[in-house]
């Protein structure tokens, strides 16, 4: 049996009339990465900061390795790590003095704070930055340190809220690589993203969250075939062949068609059926008909299906942006 | 923005997972630390700033500077016949007025740096509470004494020759330094409450400007129509003035000084929980 790092129920956060969590229920099992998906305003940042123990609940109790973070918020404070969407670093004072400022408030020593943060500018490729102000940093360095400063007390939990968001892609790539070693290592990590592909690539288990309430669970995989595998973009090199296209891939996937403007282009949902075959089998299997048919095809390609496909069949609605969780945030 | 540091000079940095891992290995963590040494922690955050952003002493410095000169030569031969019989009086008064108006800047500073979102870090750390505010507290404290030393030292070349000597002078701006420390949780709770610096500015503006000009510091309250009087004789800031006065002058009003630290310590106990029910619930 696992444990549970995370167990929330019935969660609530209302600001004014806005229930940005409204009845959260969430176990998330330690030891692997899970998953928080759901667009802005969904209430991913408020559910995080309250089980980081920086907002107080309305309603509803969540426990953190066993934890009250109301009643025990100190005993949770020492078990997790908090990285949010904005770094939360003095921009003032150079990066090492950022990492040993956290290091004496945990506790360290002078000395040994000077050499746990030589030890995490090392591992986060900081080291020739390290003498240089904050405000001077890129984007991804940032987060770099930013993440360092929340490992500096090897929290068992780490709250990774939208890490990726605004970093170009091989920043990005580094955020993930870092992702990967911290729960190689035993750490868990709660990391919430509004792209299902950072989710499915990192995540042992998704959570959808929308209007702060969560409306689906379970491993990239039974996600996946839950919405539908993906989306197959194929690129024919005659326009009139498009409508036998469309016939054949139809019969083949078992959906209908998504119009596109393009005359040479055919989009078609692939439905997932559980996990005895991908979703690139079947599309394989279709595409091999057309192909037999005589029908040429160009290019080609197999889409995940984006956060806007998984919305519309999780709620029958597009994942809209109401634009309230950055003042819920503040 | 600034300029932004890119990588392209460096090398592309490749996260390992060995070396990560290596940092995370569970040794033994360091125990709690205990409030006085996080407080110290954040003194020591706010002299790296000052470091860091020298300018921000300009507000402790010139303008001390500013006002003495101003004020003693604009009203010294009016209201006592010279600016050196002036000075006396004056001295104490404007270093009062300098140093209770610096204290609004405690509320700035932790406006912004809430902006900034440094302190969700810091209040996602196992540490005693108040310590982030206690510290920013320090640094300010180290800002008081400073403003202090430059007003005493522009008086003494003016020709300010206090009575009470060295001593008194300690005395006086030990006693000024400890008042502010209190009277800045004012500031520190609207910092916390307010939307943006504009506003703790405007409203830190509004109460300092009548409680430092309508008190002793620069006339005789004697002079002054009843009503004005009145308000004059319960403004806080008098009674401080009038203690640092009589320090200064080597003649300390025991029963100012009382009233003094009086006041201190009911501005810290209301001010203080008050200030940290906001921090809590931010």
């Amino acid at each position: 049996m696992t444990e549970t790092a995370i167990e929330t129920n019935g969660l609530v956060k209302v600001f004014g009339d806005n229930r940005a969590v409204d009845g959260l229920d969430l176990t998330v099992p330690a030891g692997a990465v899970f998953g928080v998906l759901g667009p802005n305003g969904a209430g991913k940042t408020t559910a995080v900061r309250m089980l980081a123990t920086l907002l107080r609940p309305d309603g509803g109790a969540a426990r953190v390795f066993g934890h009250d973070v109301v009643a025990e918020a100190d005993a949770v404070r020492s078990l997790v790590g908090l990285t949010g969407q904005y770094a939360s670093l003095d921009e003032d004072m150079t990066g090492r003095e950022n990492l040993i400022l956290i290091g004496r408030l945990l506790g360290f020593r002078t000395p040994a704070a000077r050499v746990r943060a030589d030890e995490l500018l090392e591992a986060f490729g900081l080291t020739a930055a390290a003498e240089r102000q904050v405000k001077n940093y890129s984007g991804g360095m940032r987060r770099r340190l930013d993440i360092s400063a929340t490992l500096l007390n090897t929290p068992r939990l780490l709250f990774l809220d939208e890490p990726t968001t605004g970093l170009d892609p091989r920043s990005r790539n580094q955020v993930w690589d870092i992702v990967r070693a911290v729960v190689s290592y035993g750490t868990t990590v709660l990391l919430t993203t509004q792209y299902l592909d950072e989710a499915d690539q990192l995540a042992a288990r998704i959570g959808v969250i929308d209007h702060g309430k969560l409306i689906a669970e379970g491993t990239p995989g039974e996600l996946k075939s839950s919405v539908g595998a993906g989306t197959v973009h194929v690129r024919l090199r005659d326009p009139a062949q498009r409508a036998d296209a469309e016939k054949l891939l139809s019969a083949a996937l078992g959906a209908t068609a998504t119009p596109d403007p393009d005359p040479r282009r055919v989009v078609i949902r692939v439905p997932g059926h559980g996990t005895e075959h991908g979703a690139a089998e079947d599309a394989a299997r279709a595409l091999s008909e057309l192909a037999v048919a005589g029908i040429v095809v160009d290019d080609f390609s197999l889409g995940q299906p984006s956060l806007d496909e998984v919305f519309l069949a999780l709620t029958d609605h597009p994942a809209t942006q109401p634009a309230t969780e950055k003042e819920a945030a503040a | 923005m600034t300029a932004t540091t890119t990588e392209t000079a460096e090398q592309v940095y490749v996260p390992a997972a060995e070396t990560i891992g290596a940092v995370l290995d569970p040794r033994e963590r360091p125990a709690r630390p205990s409030a006085l040494s996080a407080s110290l922690t954040f003194g020591w955050r706010a002299v790296l700033k000052i470091k860091h952003v020298p300018e921000q002493l300009f507000d402790v410095t010139a303008f001390p500077i500013m006002m003495t000169l101003m004020f003693t030569y604009l009203f010294g031969g009016a209201l006592a016949g010279s600016t050196g019989e002036y000075l006396q009086f004056l001295l104490p008064g404007i270093m009062v007025q300098s140093v209770v108006m610096t204290t609004m800047y405690s509320g700035l500073a932790v406006n912004i740096d809430i902006a900034k979102g440094v302190f969700d870090r810091f209040k996602s750390l196992p540490i005693w509470r108040p310590a982030a505010l206690v510290g920013n507290l320090l640094g300010d404290v180290l800002r008081y004494v400073l403003a202090s030393l430059v007003i005493t030292v522009v008086g003494l070349i003016l020709g300010f020759r206090p009575a009470g000597g060295v001593a008194g002078v300690a005395a006086g701006i030990g006693l000024l330094v400890v008042f502010s420390f209190a009277f800045s949780w004012i500031w520190t709770m609207c910092g916390l409450y307010l939307r943006s610096e504009k506003s703790v500015m405007g409203v830190s503006m509004l109460v300092l400007f009548p409680l430092t000009f309508l008190s002793n510091i620069f006339v005789d309250p004697s002079t002054m129509p009843g009503w004005l009087q009145a308000f004059v004789e319960v403004n806080p800031i008098t009674r401080l003035v009038a203690a640092v006065r009589s320090l200064m002058n080597g003649t300390p009003d025991m029963g100012e000084l009382t009233w003094v630290f009086v006041a201190t310590a009911a501005l810290l106990a209301v001010f203080g929980p008050l200030t940290m029910r906001a921090y809590n619930r931010k």
